[in-house]
């Protein structure tokens, strides 16, 4: 019995020149790959690189859904092309696979994240309350609820998904849902000392230009619950010190303090 | 294939490689949103047959004894009926007590944190779906947002930030609801029914019941509340008030993971809840008593 063929539409491009002011652009090519299987999108990358195309751009480490290299879109979806299972798609028409389309392109599937490491850097580190870190006492109760947050693999897939970064562009005030995450792992630390961090994500992170529409969570491969987890959380917590009269009060006398 | 393209010409109206049928959910919610709106406009503007508590509220088949048609119901989507209980205050208000009533659970809707979602994407289209580009739908630019984006730091999307208010007002008619419901079993004398009994359950109890039961899971659910339960705190060990406090919010979590459900399932019950009264009231339908 023949084997399945699946026809691929991938994205090859160049980078933006900002000497000459020319626009990143590219083409989509044809190739046709024999399916395996268990066989997933990245095998058929790799493929067409043994195959067909030796130059085609690529990034990947793992392949094994954790390091959050090879992410890219696949038929439009932000996708890890390690974790898309040939066997999920349909094969009566051509799979097209992009890069990420919020981030500057590099070569063909390739794009330059730099931005994030630069939001991520950004972000004030962990202060511990006590220096000794010996006599900390740390119930799984307090941590169980940011554990989630660590699964985080910075694929970025979230970050390629949200509108405000990628149709608004709005880079310049807004740090994206996995700067959320983050924000919120920090904030919601029992043993964290900042008490600005709720500023810092009102004021710097531009929390208010999230509108909830939840593509990030849709796209997470770590299944993490990004908006109703993370964002909706910090958004709650950036009410109270800045929306909520009634807490305005209750701090004012006293009964309530930020942290 | 070859085709050159430009990487960033993502904005353009249902600019995507998505070749699933991302635009079926907007569409529903669309839909479903709007046929409720209508309804409930058209509800409140009908202005009549909202309770069956007296004679003259409803449509009696000729030579029918009107006292077995009466029933303790009234529509969630006038409860409290304002000019009824405090008619003094009322007497110049000749309308529905829809309009006294809707705007407080509407802004509870508007605000809540599931229909944002839902209506951002499909009345506002910013964005349709994921990883599709969207122009400033007809409502955005009504609104003045065509400018550049500025989600809901901005007035009047800034009011998004009072949801918990909007939270407290739809708890407190919770309570009035569940009254209502209490009613619809043991408010059966004092409205005059047939047989002077107080306790009967008919087919509407059950519907107003379902009604309270599904608003109820709906409201406390809300992301709000599942903040002030305990989500607002760091420590949750560090005392036995918060202990019991972190307990609360572990199962409200359960419920919230669940509030886009309640909040659909709710809005069609409360609108079925109206209509079956409504239906009742013109005579359309008979209520059934089953014991």
């Amino acid at each position: 019995m023949a084997k399945a063929e699946a026809t691929f539409h991938v994205f090859r491009g160049e980078a933006a020149d900002a000497e000459s002011g020319v626009e990143a652009s590219g083409e989509y090519q044809e190739y046709k790959v024999p399916v395996e299987e268990g066989m997933v999108v990245l095998d058929a990358m790799h493929y067409i690189q043994g195959e067909d195309a030796p130059d085609l751009a690529v990034r990947w480490n793992c392949k094994a859904a954790k390091c959050g290299s090879c992410s890219a879109e696949i038929n439009g979806k932000p996708r890890l092309l390690c974790k898309q299972r040939m066997d999920a798609l349909p094969l009566d028409e051509p799979i097209v696979v992009s890069p990420l389309k919020t981030f500057p392109l590099v070569k063909d599937l390739v794009t330059d994240v730099s931005w994030n490491y630069k939001m991520n850097a950004a972000i004030p580190p962990f202060q511990p309350k006590e220096e000794d870190t010996d006599k900390w006492e740390v119930f799984e109760n307090d941590v169980v609820r940011t554990q989630e947050f660590r699964k985080c693999i910075e694929c970025f897939l979230c970050q390629d998904v949200c509108h405000v970064l990628r149709n608004h562009d709005r880079k310049d005030a807004f740090a994206g849902p996995r700067f959320m995450v983050r924000l919120a792992s920090l904030d919601m630390h029992p043993m964290d000392a900042r008490n600005d961090r709720v500023k810092y994500t009102k004021e710097e992170a531009g929390i208010g230009l999230c509108n909830i529409t939840k593509c990030c969570t849709e796209v997470c491969p770590e299944d993490i619950k990004i908006t109703d987890n993370a964002i909706i959380p910090m958004k709650e917590r950036v009410v109270d010190e800045f929306y909520d009269p009634v807490m305005k009060v209750l701090r004012g006398i006293g009964l309530a303090h930020k942290k | 294939m070859a085709k050159t393209v430009v990487i960033q010409d993502i904005n353009a109206t249902g600019a995507t490689e998505r070749n699933d049928g991302w635009w079926v959910e907007p569409l529903m919610v669309l839909g479903g949103l709007g046929l409720f709106i209508v309804y409930a406009t058209w509800a409140a503007i009908q202005g009549e047959f909202y309770a069956m508590e007296k004679v003259e509220e409803i449509i009696i088949p000729a030579g029918a004894n009107a006292a077995e048609f009466v029933r303790p119901y009234l529509s969630p989507i006038c409860s409290p009926d304002l000019p009824r209980w405090f008619p003094e205050l009322f007497s110049w208000y000749q309308w529905s007590p829809a309009f006294l009533i809707l705007p407080f659970p509407g802004a509870f809707r508007a605000t809540c944190y599931y229909y944002r979602k839902a209506y951002y994407r499909s009345f506002f289209t910013t964005p349709a779906a994921c990883s599709v580009g969207g122009q400033p739908s007809p409502l955005s630019k009504l609104l003045g947002f065509t400018k550049k984006y500025t989600g809901e730091t901005q007035f009047p999307m800034y009011f998004q930030n009072l949801h918990r208010f909007t939270f407290y007002i739809a708890a407190l008619f919770m309570v009035i609801l569940a009254y209502d419901a209490y009613q619809g079993f043991f408010g059966w004398e004092h409205i005059g029914y047939a047989d002077g009994k107080n306790f009967h359950v008919g087919v509407g109890s059950l519907v107003i019941l379902g009604n309270v039961v599904l608003l109820g899971l709906y409201t406390f659910s809300c992301h709000s509340w599942r903040h002030l339960l305990a989500g607002k705190l760091d420590c949750f060990s560090c005392s036995d008030f918060t202990s019991k406090r972190f307990d609360a919010w572990k199962r409200q979590s359960f419920l919230n993971e669940h509030h886009m459900l309640f909040a659909w399932v709710s809005l069609i019950w409360v609108g079925f809840t109206d209509l079956y009264i409504r239906l009742c009231a013109m005579g359309i339908w008979q209520d059934r008593i089953l014991f």
